[in-house]
């Protein structure tokens, strides 16, 4: 029976996110977090295989304390044992740094037949953490996943490229990071959630994991950010108006043809 | 002077080697450095002609047979032991979607960042500094890789290509194993493909879930026709209905249009990070309180049922005349 890890990242709602709009900083510190959208996605994968073939679902996020919630919510949907890698020194890893803690805490669990990931994160969409974590671990990957199916040892993936499916066939064990399109996550129950409150979160800090100081938190990470700034955004922003459909869409017409569209 | 030297450039993807050419001879000018393109392949010597006419003034070939087809292991092992041999100081990378799987991967061996889909690139007190949207769109992020190589990879169309002239280069033959794959192709089905690209498109009339079945899509077609573009769409009109295989946005394409009409699309960030340098911008929502409307030159608020096809007859009328 498969043992299947997943990583979860707490990322900004980077649809509540707000601008300043005198500096043009967005405004993160407050902003709500959640669970990135496609991590849910790799979670319900993986709650669907277990729930197919039997095993067991381990999830493992990078975090503060906070991220907590993240693995409350993970547990009602599903997972068996919940992992928070967290310590002081983790604080602004890059994904080197992301990748060098997850894999040192996956390590650390033992063995695996299957690593899921997003296939990026909302907030940051570097879709990096995947590919770094299976050279970490030296594991086959398999990216942008929209189907999914594991047989004993044999995994087959269709996976989206730009002018293609690929079907992709290996052995586990495997990392593989999908799309929105592989499954719609589940929403838990009320007694799903009740249920979770009660399970423990295990928490494992760099001396635990044995990570060294120098790769982890700003020293061990290879990008520096030297600022974040909301692109100014100007629009005409003209309401066009009229009494009928018909006036309406002359109006427009004629907006578009100054334009200079339609050739002229 | 430090031992890491030269801007390299490598895409899978040959258009877009060019155009990381073009980016990378801008940048290997202003650094005095030289230009080197990767290529890899089984068979590839009859292309290494065409890289250095399009600006480089060094093409490391690699062919192996292992090298056939775009496998991660093989094509991340061979360029990290280039790289390991030869230490440039940049290495930019073709953002496809193998491209993307493959730099963190080649980053991590060489223990370096990379910052994904770059949309600029600069050379500041001789570092490169790179920038890319994050945030779902809401923000511009500038940054710099404080290890070397520098690792950056670059989005289609983002960059122009050189013109091609006659310019001279020397091609040389590397011998290096690639490591063998873990995983197999068993098989491939071609997505059928827009005819022309969209970021090419000079118009594109955009639905999203506003529309409700794919055969409305005509009406859409039908404008797009009238002003010479063509059609486009939001996000879960590909994953959620399945009617698409692409769409428009920041996980999407990213498109730059002379006009960007989009019908009953709300207007999400990350789908308005994908139509940021569209010159002009219509939006047709039946809400009034629609994000697009924010990043919208012209609003109408209204039924696209309605409207796009009533724009289309009086356009038809328009432009007839002349
Ligand atoms: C990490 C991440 C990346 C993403 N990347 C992308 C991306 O690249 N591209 C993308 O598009 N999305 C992307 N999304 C999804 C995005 O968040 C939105 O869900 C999506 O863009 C919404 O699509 P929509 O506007 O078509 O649908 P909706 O948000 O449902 O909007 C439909 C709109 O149609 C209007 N409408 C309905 N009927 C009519 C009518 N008859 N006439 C006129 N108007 C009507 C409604 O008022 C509404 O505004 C991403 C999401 C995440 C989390």
């Amino acid at each position: 029976m498969p043992t299947i890890i997943v990583c979860l990242k707490q990322a900004l709602d980077v649809a509540e996110l707000k601008v300043d709009s005198t500096t043009q900083r967005v405004l993160t510190a407050n902003a709500p977090r959640k669970i990135s959208d496609f991590d849910k996605n790799a979670l319900e994968e993986a709650v669907k295989l277990k729930e197919k073939l039997g095993g067991e679902v381990i999830t493992v996020t990078v975090g503060s304390e906070k991220a907590k919630m993240v693995l409350k919510e993970a547990l009602a949907m599903g997972t068996d044992r919940a992992y928070l890698l967290s310590d002081p020194s983790f604080e602004h890893s890059d994904t080197l740094a992301i990748s060098y803690i997850l894999a040192e805490g996956i390590k650390k669990l033992g063995s695996y037949d299957l690593i899921l990931c997003g296939e990026a994160s909302i907030d940051s969409y570097s879709g990096q953490v995947g590919p770094r974590l299976a050279e970490r671990l030296q594991l086959p990957q398999i990216t942008y996943v929209r189907a999914l199916s594991l047989n004993g040892d044999t995994v087959v993936a269709e996976r989206t490229l730009e002018n293609c499916y690929e079907t992709i066939k290996t052995k586990t064990p495997v990392l593989a990071t999908v799309t929105k399109e592989i499954n719609e996550p589940r929403i838990p129950s009320l007694m799903a959630i009740m249920k979770a409150s009660k399970k423990e979160i295990i928490t494992w800090s760099a001396e635990d994991l044995k990570v060294a100081k120098t790769r982890v938190g700003i020293d061990g990470s290879a990008i520096q950010i030297m600022n974040v700034l909301a692109p100014k955004m100007d629009r005409k922003r003209i309401v066009l108006e009229a009494d009928t459909v018909k006036g309406v869409a002359e109006k427009l017409a004629k907006a578009l043809i100054n334009e200079g569209v339609g050739g002229r | 002077m430090s031992e890491f030297q030269g801007v390299w450039v490598f895409s899978e993807s040959r258009d877009l080697m060019l155009e990381l050419l073009g980016k990378g001879s801008e940048l290997a000018k202003k650094l005095r450095v030289e230009l080197t393109a990767v290529l890899m392949g089984r068979n590839v010597k009859d292309q290494a002609g065409r890289l250095i006419e399009h600006g480089a003034d060094k093409v490391y070939m690699v062919a192996d047979p292992a090298l056939e087809r775009f496998y991660i292991e093989p094509y991340t092992s061979a360029l990290a032991q280039l790289v390991q041999q030869h230490k440039p100081e940049i290495l930019l990378i073709g953002s496809t979607r193998r491209g993307r799987a493959m730099a963190p991967r080649l980053a991590t061996r060489l223990e370096t960042g990379c910052v994904p889909d770059c949309t600029e690139l600069s050379i500041e007190d001789g570092r490169l500094v790179m920038s890319r949207m994050v945030y779902g769109g809401n923000a511009l992020a500038k940054e710099i890789c404080r290890v070397k190589p520098q690792i950056a990879t670059v989005p289609p169309r983002v960059f122009q290509k050189l013109e091609s002239r006659g310019r001279k280069g020397q091609v040389v033959e590397v011998d290096i194993k690639p490591e063998k794959s873990g995983t197999e192709v068993v098989e491939t089905r071609e997505i059928e493909a827009a005819k022309v690209k969209v970021e090419e498109a000079k118009v594109i009339v955009a639905g999203g879930r506003g529309v409700e079945k794919k055969e409305d899509f005509r009406i859409l077609e039908d404008l797009a026709e009238i002003l010479g573009g063509q059609i486009g769409n939001s996000r879960p009109l590909a994953e959620d209905r399945k009617w698409f295989t692409e769409w428009i946005g920041l996980s999407g394409h990213k498109v730059r249009p002379m006009l960007y009409v989009a019908c009953g699309i709300s207007g999400v960030i990350q789908h308005v990070a994908g139509i940021r340098d569209s010159q002009v911008i219509v939006a047709i929502n039946k809400d009034a309180e629609a994000p697009i409307l924010e990043v919208a030159d012209y609003i109408v608020v209204g039924d696209l049922y309605e409207i796009v096809p009533a724009l289309s007859s009086v356009l038809r009328r328009l432009l007839k005349g002349g």
